[in-house]
């Protein structure tokens, strides 16, 4: 009986994802060469080893792992606009948190990829389970890792999952399951980037890693870029679907974004105070991002646009002008991802590797096989918050229930905000 | 008296000191790396029985011999017959390994370096090499900002500079076994940090987190010609790695757990490294750690390794 | 004048210890000397000492006690002048009546296989940490029998200072001896972008 239920919510998602506009399918097809691009270059790399990358003993994480955590941020800030949407009592409340943590669970798809493919043995990957085998916990931050992306992973399709089947079958969802399960997850957000931190703080040898101020930066540089990429998704949501986001609600979302973009700022201004006042030998790898070091400069220019791009964004944001106008905000959108993209992706795996223990510059640049299988993760992760965002609006605006033909003007196609 | 007590291991036939070993190799020698290489991977990749195994740790002494098979097996395969001699020996109880280098006698002549990859059967190519030699100021002390580790001379040591060999520190307090995510990494009770390798599941964090730069990563699948094998195999030593895991310095713990010193120790022509056990007040090791004045890399992180660094004079 | 003692080096190692006419690359064969006068039992394992061919015995040639005189030698030019301290002479170490052997200051004889002995008349806190291994170098087992090199292993006796080493077989054992030659080193590793 509740199978049978499930079953035939199952043949609505179904039938939901396969039917959509010229847009939609033409936005499929981008996303399937994608990963088919993605899949040729996780081939070659398994074939050949890591060899296939630009990673070498010297700077052992690099581009996966900048995206990885990168993503992370995402994953965690998306649902921290639960917040603000209950603290300012918006009225699409369940549209802003199922929007979000379905952009959570995207972004959760991705960082575990990249993990995938950044492992040189995957084969071996089912060490780390519990009772089969050996997960070193506490001990290992990657084990913490594991758990609660994989946990924030569980709570965030649940959710999601409770509150579209429920309005499915044309009921209103279980405020005794979605509650508490929205309200740990705002908590476990913060958890996993912090946890995700200490990965790298918690790596006494690398002295750019090992500084206190880490994981604050992470939470602040994740409060900026995740909102930015909500904001701009609800605004073609609410061109493409009708998705019911006010002005207003955009704005807070705005005016909260340009107070993490001033921690943001101050931390990395605390943080280049000490290096650089204190000048000791720990300061070398801050000098290479910015300055670099013995004629190395790959990384100069990306340090000097993230922080021109931070610092640009949040002189748009904070100024209510700029914030209140639809292209300032998203020209200030586009300046705070790509700012907090450059940090995390470069500015912060490759000189905490640079120099390297013993002192010695590598300079890395990712290989074609690095950009296709990085490509294929993100083509799987857009793929992922496509369908689910093609099944979840006609859902949620109450146009597609149980026994309904499929609504006809509910394609969300991939059009650019404009 | 018997030959094998006189060990040393400096006498090659083969590969010229100064030329550099891919210099050696002969197409058709390449070619049959680049074959076995690709058979090993092809192996490697349908190599269930390694892949599902329990931890080193739980196994049973009988999964112990049939995993010395196994290794045996798997390396006549690739390599063809030869006098393997695998082992998996466990620690002498009474024993902690200590190291100790004296920095006032290293010459930087990287025969160490060479010894090692030869006894251990690291990666000639892609190169793997456990010993990195820095080669420092003398103005400047240990700096290792504006150390080199690609210094080329006529002759060594340089006029103003002095060498520090830098391997696994094999720590008290080791950064690399702390962060594995899977336990793939431990230390022995005699101090030796080993890996597991086929447990390792190559995330890196361990070379993330080794202050020494001491792990090494399999970016691809070791290339070694089966001439170049030394058949005198540690399961959790030298054993030749799978690709894709992380590897390091076991002070070659298929001799020294046999009573011989490390290829590197008979190897140095200035006798500038030592060896011996901790825990006896009469060992060269604790001579040097009572009587010389001794220093430990990167002491502020306190690691607090069982490699020491000293000055005789 | 580098080049003056360079050559001059070279030839102080020609004559006594090591090195033979030609092929100087080639682990030499290297005559030990048979069965030593006294057979009691070495404190040290040690290699033989790594005389050059034909060179040892010396009652090879010196068959009658020589001229103890200290002067200048109109012969073994290879290690004239000595440069082992100001005011050394031959028969300072080497014993005039027993020209196979050394002697210490006591007037005590040691074989050239526990020079050592001699050296460490001298070279005291050397010697010390030569006995315990932490001088020079040991070969062997960790926990138990060692080879001890042997100082003139990698110093010339008449031409002390360290310059650098070679492998030698001597009598089938491995060992070493000092050259001249400083040392070159092992190729440099490859870099990571040279790692393809």
């Amino acid at each position: 009986m509740h199978a049978n239920r499930i079953a035939v919510f199952l043949r609505g998602c179904a039938r939901l994802v396969s039917r959509g506009g010229r847009w939609y399918f033409a936005w499929l097809a981008l996303l399937a060469l994608m990963i088919v691009t993605g899949i040729a270059g996780y081939a070659r790399q398994a074939t050949h080893g890591l060899i296939a990358t630009n990673m070498r003993d010297q700077v052992s994480w690099a581009f996966y792992i900048g995206n990885f955590t990168f993503l992370v941020g995402v994953a965690a800030a998306a649902v921290l606009l639960v917040v603000p949407a209950y603290v300012y009592a918006w009225k699409p409340i369940k549209e802003v948190v199922v929007l979000g943590e379905m952009l959570a669970v995207s972004a959760l798809v991705m960082c575990l990829l990249f993990i995938l493919v950044d492992t040189g043995s995957p084969q071996n990957m089912w060490h780390i389970f519990p009772l089969i085998a050996t997960p070193n916990f506490p001990s290992s931050l990657l084990v913490w890792d594991a758990i609660v992306l994989n946990g924030y992973l569980i709570i965030n399709v649940t959710v999601v999952a409770h509150i579209l089947y429920k309005l499915f079958n044309g009921k209103a969802y279980d405020k005794r399951v979605v509650v508490p399960l929205v309200l740990l997850s705002i908590p476990w957000a913060v958890g996993i980037h912090t946890v995700t931190a200490f990965l790298y703080n918690g790596m006494a040898s690398r002295p750019y890693w090992n500084a206190s101020i880490l994981a604050p930066r992470f939470l602040a540089s994740a409060f900026c870029s995740g909102p930015a990429i909500l904001l701009v998704l609800f605004q073609i949501l609410r061109k493409t679907t009708g998705f019911p986001i006010s002005d207003e609600a955009i704005s807070k979302i705005a005016e909260i974004m340009s107070y993490a973009m001033f921690v943001n700022l101050f931390l990395l201004g605390a943080e280049v105070f000490k290096e650089f006042y204190s000048a000791t030998e720990h300061s070398v790898y801050t000098r290479y991002l910015f300055f670099g070091l013995h004629g190395h400069h790959a990384i100069v220019a990306f340090a000097w646009i993230a922080v021109a791009c931070s610092f640009l964004a949040f002189l748009l944001f904070v100024v209510p002008a700029t914030r209140r106008n639809i292209y300032t905000l998203n020209l200030g959108c586009a300046l705070i991802f790509a700012g907090v993209y450059i940090e995390k992706g470069i500015g912060l795996v490759i000189p905490g590797m640079t120099p390297d223990t013993l002192g010695e510059i590598y300079e890395y640049t990712p290989t074609a096989t690095e950009w296709m299988v990085a490509a294929g993760v993100f083509g799987v992760g857009f793929l992922v918050y496509t369908l689910l965002v093609k099944i979840a609006v006609p859902i949620l605006d109450g146009r597609f229930q149980a026994g309904m033909d499929v609504p006809l003007e509910v394609a969300p196609e991939a059009k650019p905000a404009h | 008296m018997s030959d094998d007590s006189r060990s040393l291991p400096v006498v090659q036939d083969e590969g010229i000191p100064g030329e550099p070993p891919e210099a050696a190799v002969s197409r058709r020698a390449f070619l049959q790396t680049v074959a076995g290489a690709g058979a090993a991977a092809a192996l490697a990749a349908c190599d269930v029985e390694s892949s599902l195994r329990r931890h080193f740790k739980e196994l049973s002494k009988e999964e112990v011999e049939r995993l010395i098979q196994k290794v045996q097996r798997d390396h006549e395969a690739r390599f063809g017959k030869k006098d393997w001699k695998v082992t998996a020996r466990a620690p002498m109880p009474g024993v902690e390994f200590g190291y100790g280098l004296d920095l006032s006698r290293c010459i930087g002549c990287r025969r160490c370096v060479y010894a090692c990859v030869r006894e251990n059967n690291q990666s000639r190519d892609p190169q793997v090499q456990w010993i990195k030699v820095l080669e420092m100021d003398k103005v400047r002390g240990v700096d290792v900002i504006e150390s080199d580790a690609y210094y080329e001379a006529d002759a060594v040591p340089r006029p103003g500079k002095f060498y520090m060999p830098v391997q696994c520190h094999q720590c008290r307090h080791p950064p690399c076994t702390k962060v594995c995510p899977v336990k793939a990494t431990w230390t022995e009770p005699d101090g030796i940090t080993v890996v597991d390798y086929d447990w390792c599941i190559g995330c890196r964090c361990c070379m993330a987190a080794c202050p020494y730069g001491a792990r090494r990563f399999n970016w691809a699948t070791p290339g070694i010609r089966a001439e170049e094998v030394n058949p005198h195999l540690a399961v959790l030593g030298n054993r030749v790695r799978p690709k894709g895991v992380v590897e390091k310095c076991t002070f070659c713990i298929q001799r020294t757990r046999e009573g011989r010193y490390p290829a590197c120790v008979e190897i140095c022509p200035v006798g500038a490294r030592k060896f011996g056990n901790l825990l006896d007040p009469k060992s060269e090791i604790r001579y040097v750690m009572e009587n010389k004045r001794v220093f430990i890399f990167k002491e502020e992180l306190a690691t607090r390794p069982r490699f020491y660094y000293f000055y005789a004079t | 004048m580098a080049m003056y003692w360079r050559g001059r080096l070279a030839a102080a190692a020609v004559a006594t210890l090591c090195t033979w006419p030609v092929a100087a690359a080639e682990p030499a064969r290297v005559s030990q000397p048979k069965a030593q006068p006294e057979a009691e039992k070495k404190e040290f394992d040690t290699p033989a000492p790594p005389f050059a061919l034909g060179l040892f015995p010396c009652t090879g040639c010196h068959t009658e006690p020589g001229n103890p005189q200290k002067r200048d030698l109109g012969f073994h030019d290879e290690v004239q002048p000595l440069r082992h301290g100001p005011n050394r002479w031959c028969l300072d170490c080497h014993d005039l009546k027993n020209r196979d052997m050394l002697h210490l200051t006591n007037g005590e004889l040691v074989p050239f296989g526990e020079s050592y002995r001699l050296c460490g008349q001298c070279h005291g806190d050397k010697y010390r940490d030569w006995r315990v291994g932490v001088h020079g170098k040991r070969i062997g087992y960790w926990n138990g029998k060692k080879t001890y090199f042997l100082c003139v292993n990698c110093h010339n006796p008449h031409a002390p200072r360290f310059t650098g080493v070679e492998t030698v077989m001597v009598d089938g054992v491995p060992a070493q001896r000092p050259i001249p030659e400083a040392t070159r080193p092992e190729p440099r590793p490859r870099r990571p972008q040279e790692i393809r």
